[in-house]
């Protein structure tokens, strides 16, 4: 805790925000594309000390909240319909579907059991031969490796019993998605740290070159996150685009190629649906044919309508950054983590919820 | 342990026969027994003198068994404390519980012994009880109810009615220990730490406290499910109050904040068994700190926040790092994060 101490320290957070209010000229929009980062934000009640000039608009990177709906739906259908022990992550299983989510599916007697690792998912199913076990497989490129090895040793043990719904999906094309709307007023983007040490730095080159868009890989903590605010002021100042690292003590040019190698054993890219934005090509990843005896989808053949989204949220401006959360006139009132309409208000690290949890505002418009 | 011609709970335990009185007699009577649970009548008859106030909670932990107490404990400290929190001395408890059919008996002795251990450190009898069984798979090994009743300290008065701006909050120790100590047990989720659960009385400090400082003490609450976020929110909308707390005073110990940064959770919102809050007039505010640091848990005590005109109904936190941003309330259970 001392190392991380040192990123929380207040010296330093003053005088990296001197530092960037002595830099800024004119107005620039930032997005820091992952959830963690905007929890970070909010929770540390950085937003209210930067200075006005500087927006920092919260991407879509919260991977419980863009799993669409239809997969909460499979995974339901699975867990009420097909006696299946369905697995997940903790924060997921709150998450609505079109009819239920998880946590009421469990209400209602499904087996759905919450585990830390997927891992601990093949060992259920080794001890539960005569029911299938499901591990509903989400998120960034941070969780696929982990994922990715459940299916091997699975395949390595002879567990048949087990299979993963795979929800992965991946930030590039999400930031590219970003870059390409014509709408969105972004200047700069803060990558994720995590995301990067998995996944090197290299994706981010050809984005960088396309859109002359500057992207500085940050971490998590207020320090790492006011560096990862400079460094975009300055490129953005100076009229430069680069990749930049912030967070060199975790990410290295190459990022963590053993688990690289893991998520492309098993898994291959495709094109995946983002609940509140829209198909993005080459924006995730399936299980591959030699592992389709554990790609849950194939292997039950679940035919789910794909269920609409709620209408009246504007998650896809929220997380393109084109509107606020309370901008957002149900934001707070028709729309809480505990009734959420969408996307970012389903999962903590969504921005709308993050704004919910810990902004001022979003007290001033819940009261009565 | 005594002798028993069984080793597990069976439904004939609770059918109130020859089995049930079995148990009883070689268990609970034996363990707990004194004047009043002695009668073995349908209820207990006493008087009280003076205020007196009841409570009741129902204690339904997994795992039973943890490091720093078991759900035995538990369930005598957490009514004791409640009390504690009006004001009163707990003085008589009842005890129920729902046992699950296949529950081990040496387990239901450890926690009947650790009960007992429990009610003489915090001075209370359990003078009625009940004890049901349950089919397998219909509990969770072992539920426990207690209801305290106990009476008021002459000098109390406490009351959410009595908290005003110009209030010190005061928080007696570090936080989130014995929510991360149940987690640290789940399964799946085992990982080695010393973290202790925080389980224990806090009646005889809070009857110090209130020797010494009566009518100045405000308000007591003891932030147990949903943490000090939670009892800091009730605070500020029942009282129409505005509450400003500084990170930087709020304690947690090193290795309680090295297991919430790895599992995504925010201690304030972490579950505590022994640790209480207390809205104090501002002028003790300095000697009720004091006090409370004598005390064998309150090295860590410390003044957490001010309570405040402005933006009623609101928590605001004060970051280390100079921001500032609402506590709100939980929705839900606090659950780890995925990435």
């Amino acid at each position: 805790m001392k190392y991380l101490s040192e990123f929380r320290s207040p010296e330093l957070v003053e005088a990296l925000l001197t530092e960037i209010k002595q830099s800024v000229t004119r107005n620039w929009n930032i997005m820091e594309v992952c959830g963690g980062q905007t929890h970070s934000l909010v929770k540390n009640g950085i937003l209210n000390l930067l200075p006005s000039q500087i927006q920092m608009i919260h991407g879509p990177g919260c991977p419980v909240c863009v799993t669409p709906v239809s997969l909460i739906d499979k995974a339901v259908h699975l867990a009420m319909e097909c006696n299946v022990i369905l697995c997940s992550f903790g924060d997921m299983i709150r998450v609505p579907g079109s009819g239920m989510s998880l946590l009421e599916a469990k209400a209602r007697g499904a087996d759905v059991r919450i585990l830390y690792s997927p891992l601990e998912a093949v060992k259920i199913a080794k001890e539960n031969p005569n029911r299938e076990v499901v591990f509903f497989a989400v998120g960034f490129e941070t969780t696929a490796p982990a994922n990715a090895l459940s299916v091997i040793h699975a395949s390595r043990e002879a567990v048949t019993n087990y299979s993963i719904l795979a929800s992965h999906v991946l930030v590039p094309p999400a930031i590219e998605a970003v870059m390409n709307d014509a709408l969105s007023n972004v200047d700069g983007f803060l990558g994720a740290g995590h995301v990067c040490a998995i996944m090197g730095m290299h994706e981010y080159y050809p984005l960088v070159e396309k859109y002359k868009m500057p992207i500085v890989i940050t971490g998590f903590e207020p320090v790492d996150l006011l560096e990862g605010i400079l460094m975009t002021v300055k490129q953005l100042e100076a009229g430069e685009a680069k990749v930049e690292n912030q967070y060199a003590r975790i990410v290295t040019e190459e990022g963590n190629i053993k688990a690289q190698e893991i998520i492309y054993e098993v898994f291959e890219v495709t094109d995946r649906l983002w609940r509140g934005m829209e198909i993005i090509p080459m924006s995730g990843y399936k299980v591959k044919g030699a592992y389709r005896e554990f790609d849950a989808e194939k292997k039950f053949n679940i035919n789910i309508e794909e269920a609409p989204e709620n209408p009246e949220c504007l998650a896809g401006e929220i997380m393109k950054g084109i509107k606020k959360p309370f901008e957002c006139q149900h934001f707070g009132k028709r729309c809480k983590p505990s009734s959420p309409l969408g996307a970012p208000m389903v999962s903590s690290e969504g921005a709308c919820a993050a704004y919910y949890h810990y902004s001022a505002y979003a007290e001033q418009v819940t009261s009565p | 342990m005594p002798q028993l011609d069984f080793d597990i709970i069976t439904l004939g335990h609770g059918s109130g026969g020859t089995l049930t009185a079995q148990l009883l007699d070689t268990g609970v009577f034996r363990l707990l027994g004194n004047e009043l649970l002695d009668k073995k009548h349908d209820g207990a008859i006493f008087n009280l003198e003076g205020r007196v106030a009841m409570s009741t909670d129902t204690y339904v932990v997994s795992p039973i068994f943890f490091p720093g107490g078991n759900i035995g404990d538990l369930a005598v400290n957490g009514t004791v404390n409640d009390l504690a929190m009006c004001g009163a001395a707990a003085k008589y408890l009842s005890l129920g519980f729902v046992l699950e059919e296949g529950l081990k008996m040496e387990e239901f002795w450890d926690i009947l012994v650790t009960i007992k251990s429990a009610c003489e450190i915090a001075g209370v009898q359990v003078v009625t009880g009940d004890t049901k069984v349950v089919e397998k798979g219909k509990g969770d090994k072992i539920f426990i109810n207690t209801t305290g009743i106990g009476t008021v300290h002459p000098d109390a008065n406490i009351d959410i009615d009595r908290v005003k701006s110009g209030d010190k909050i005061i928080l007696s120790g570090p936080l989130a220990r014995h929510g991360i100590t149940i987690m640290s047990q789940r399964r799946g989720l085992e990982f080695e730490t010393s973290i202790t659960s925080d389980t224990r009385p806090l009646n005889k400090i809070v009857n110090e406290l209130l020797d010494e400082f009566g009518n100045y003490i405000h308000l007591c609450r003891d932030p147990t499910r949903g943490g000090i976020a939670t009892v800091l929110n009730e605070i500020a909308k029942d009282a129409t109050v505005g509450i400003d707390v500084a990170q930087k005073n709020i304690n947690v110990e090193e290795e309680v904040h090295g297991a919430c940064e790895m599992l995504g959770l925010d201690p304030l919102y972490v579950a505590n068994e022994g640790l209480f809050m207390s809205v104090v007039d501002a002028t003790v505010a300095d000697a009720f700190l004091q006090k409370l640091q004598q005390w064998e848990h309150g090295s860590m005590a410390a003044i957490i926040g001010n309570v405040v005109t402005e933006h009623p109904n609101q928590v605001i936190l004060n970051s280390n790092v100079g921001g500032r941003r609402v506590i709100n309330r939980l929705t839900g259970e606090q659950l780890p994060r995925i990435c």
